[in-house]
């Protein structure tokens, strides 16, 4: 792929690949932690049948709160590696987290990614909920974000959140809004020398994508996960 | 070709609005609201016309308010010509709607606080159809204050054409293919080269176009609009928001058809409600479906998993009309689409097995 000419986007077939590839190996680094898996959707009739729509999963996870670890997260978008020094911690997704909303509970996660076609790379899709099931308002999922992340909610450009209908789900999501998406990928790729040459690179899209995105809901990405095998 | 897109900004649908049985508090109860609603708008705008009729009987609490159709509950973000096309598929006039103050479904629709959500929607969609047109949002995102402020303004009134074409010229949002073609015979379609308009961008081959697409299928078949099958739920509605990509031919025009067919499997066939074009075929659905418009068009896979889902359309609708299929696309494009670049298209199809997807 050449790096210089390339917008930062993917195509729908690319994204199956790419998310293939995520699957796989985050079984493979991360056997103790849950999977992502693919979510196959069903069809109308009309749909033509070598179409494959669906969107990747992960669900009622229990995310760890980066607080206190600020100091170790991406900067947008000069550094494009995670210095995660913890190896051990890294792997453990589901730990305990101190929760920030009024109610003092755990918080659980259910995170889809969704490619758009109008945007052409993947669109994190988000809900949080108690353990009953009730979502959090907005404000309380604002406070339970890694403080870092609420803040740069307010300041970044490259990334929102909003309110919208799921696109298979048809319910109310979050999402995160993907329209710097492509250029902030394009920076990823380029300031990675070994990512840039490497021919494989669609397959680690979205495993860096992931990395970056991830962060707003903190969700820890291991770090076997960026290394090129 | 400023005519067409007044006829679409001026559209409006006729309302006639019940407040919900349940908030009503006094006897006798209200009547209901009439209001005309324009086209190109968005339900939750109308609040502060209808709330004023049924203020003093609502029982006491904050307002959430939401609308629904026969049971249904709208989705605000769809603009008010595409929820009627879609959902009353034999018109009705007025349209009857039931409003609800209280109870939002939280869990179906998404929240709106008014008019800050309905435009915040409204430029997040410009947002979205500018990348599709342009690969970035820059220019939306870097309008002046007092061009947004116009911008929305004009939409929110659905007045003001001129003003709104002054400000959305600056976007820069010209879209692929925007040269009519000559080689059009059809009789009742004027041809017209693109002139001075202000965002006519001249002739634009290739690119993508901004669509949204309602799909619903039926499986008895209809001759009369009036014995079409009701839509109850949004699960019977296929939302297909992916953008038709133009490849520009020389001397082959890109029809509404082929947009259409772009969007959803080769292996269907048209036929008109009035009978015009009769490609229809009986048998089986590994055949190549001969088409009017050049059977070239249809692609390498029209071996099916499904022996059985040839589909037929049934409706073409786009603001409140059903074009003739013939015509070319960016013709359709430049004076059928919404404000925010939109082209809202909604297609009936008559299906075999018409399945509702699961919860499973």
């Amino acid at each position: 792929m050449d790096i210089s000419s390339w917008d930062g986007t993917i195509s729908l077939a690319e994204f199956h690949v790419a998310a293939r590839a995520l699957v796989e190996k985050w079984k493979r680094v991360s056997s103790a932690s849950p999977p992502w898996s693919w979510v196959s959707c069903p069809k109308q009739p009309w749909v033509a049948s070598h179409e494959v729509e669906g969107y990747l999963s992960l669900e009622n996870i229990i995310l760890v709160s980066i607080k206190e670890e600020h100091d170790e997260l991406l900067s947008f978008p000069q550094k494009e590696e995670t210095s995660c020094s913890d190896k051990e911690e890294s792997i453990d997704i589901a730990t305990l987290v101190q929760s920030q909303s009024d109610r003092d509970e755990i918080c659980y996660y259910d995170l889809h990614i969704v490619y758009s076609a109008s945007y052409r790379v993947p669109v994190l899709y988000f809900r949080v909920y108690y353990s009953d099931g009730e979502p959090l308002e907005f404000e309380d999922i604002k406070k339970h974000l890694p403080a870092h992340s609420a803040k740069t909610l307010l300041d970044s450009k490259w990334t929102f959140i909003t309110q919208e209908e799921h696109p298979y789900l048809k319910r109310p999501w979050y999402k995160l809004h993907p329209c710097g998406t492509g250029e902030w990928m394009k920076l990823l790729f380029q300031g990675d020398v070994s990512l840039a040459r490497n021919g494989a690179a669609i397959e680690v899209y979205l495993i860096s994508w992931l990395s970056f995105v991830g962060q707003v809901v903190g969700l820890r990405i291991p770090y076997e996960m960026l290394n090129q095998l | 070709m400023m005519e067409a897109q007044k006829y679409v900004w001026e559209g409006a649908i006729p309302l006639q609005i019940h407040l919900h049985e349940s908030e009503v508090t006094t006897l006798p109860p209200p009547l209901p609201a009439l209001i005309l609603a324009p086209r190109i708008g968005y339900l939750p705008l109308l609040i502060p016309h209808i709330k004023p009729h049924f203020n003093s009987t609502l029982p006491p609490g904050v307002d959430t308010v939401w609308f629904e159709y026969k049971g249904l509950p709208l989705k605000w973000y769809i603009p008010t010509g595409v929820l009627f096309d879609l959902l009353c598929v034999e018109p009705e006039r007025p349209w009857n709607l039931t409003v609800h103050f209280r109870g939002y479904p939280g869990n179906i629709l998404i929240p709106c606080e008014g008019e800050d959500s309905v435009k915040w929607s409204f430029i997040n969609s410009l947002k979205e159809a500018s990348y599709i047109i342009n690969g970035n949002c820059k220019n939306v995102m870097n309008m002046s204050q007092p061009d947004q402020v116009e911008l929305w303004h004009s939409v929110f009134n659905a007045g003001n054409l001129e003003a709104y074409l002054k400000v959305s010229s600056k976007l820069k949002l010209g879209t692929a293919g925007h040269e009519y073609s000559a080689n059009l015979n059809s009789g009742s379609f004027v041809s017209r080269q693109s002139t001075g308009d202000t965002d006519a961008t001249g002739q634009v081959k290739t690119g993508r176009v901004p669509v949204r697409l309602y799909v619903w299928g039926v499986s008895e078949d209809f001759d009369d609009l009036e014995d079409a099958p009701q839509i109850d739920s949004w699960d019977k509605i296929s939302y297909i928001n992916r953008p038709v990509e133009i490849h520009g031919e020389e001397g082959k025009c890109f029809t509404l058809l082929d947009a259409v067919k772009s969007l959803l499997p080769e292996h269907f066939q048209y036929k008109s409600l009035t009978n015009e074009e009769s490609s229809k075929e009986e048998g089986e659905d590994e055949q190549k479906v001969p088409s009017e418009e050049g059977g070239e068009n249809l692609s390498e896979d029209v071996e099916s998993c499904y022996p059985s889902d040839n589909a037929e359309v049934k409706l073409v609708r786009i603001q409140g009309i059903e074009p003739k299929l013939e015509i070319p696309f960016s013709w359709v494009v430049h004076n059928l689409m919404n404000p925010e670049h939109f082209l809202h298209i909604c297609v009936c199809l008559k299906v075999s097995q018409v399945k509702i997807p699961s919860d499973g």
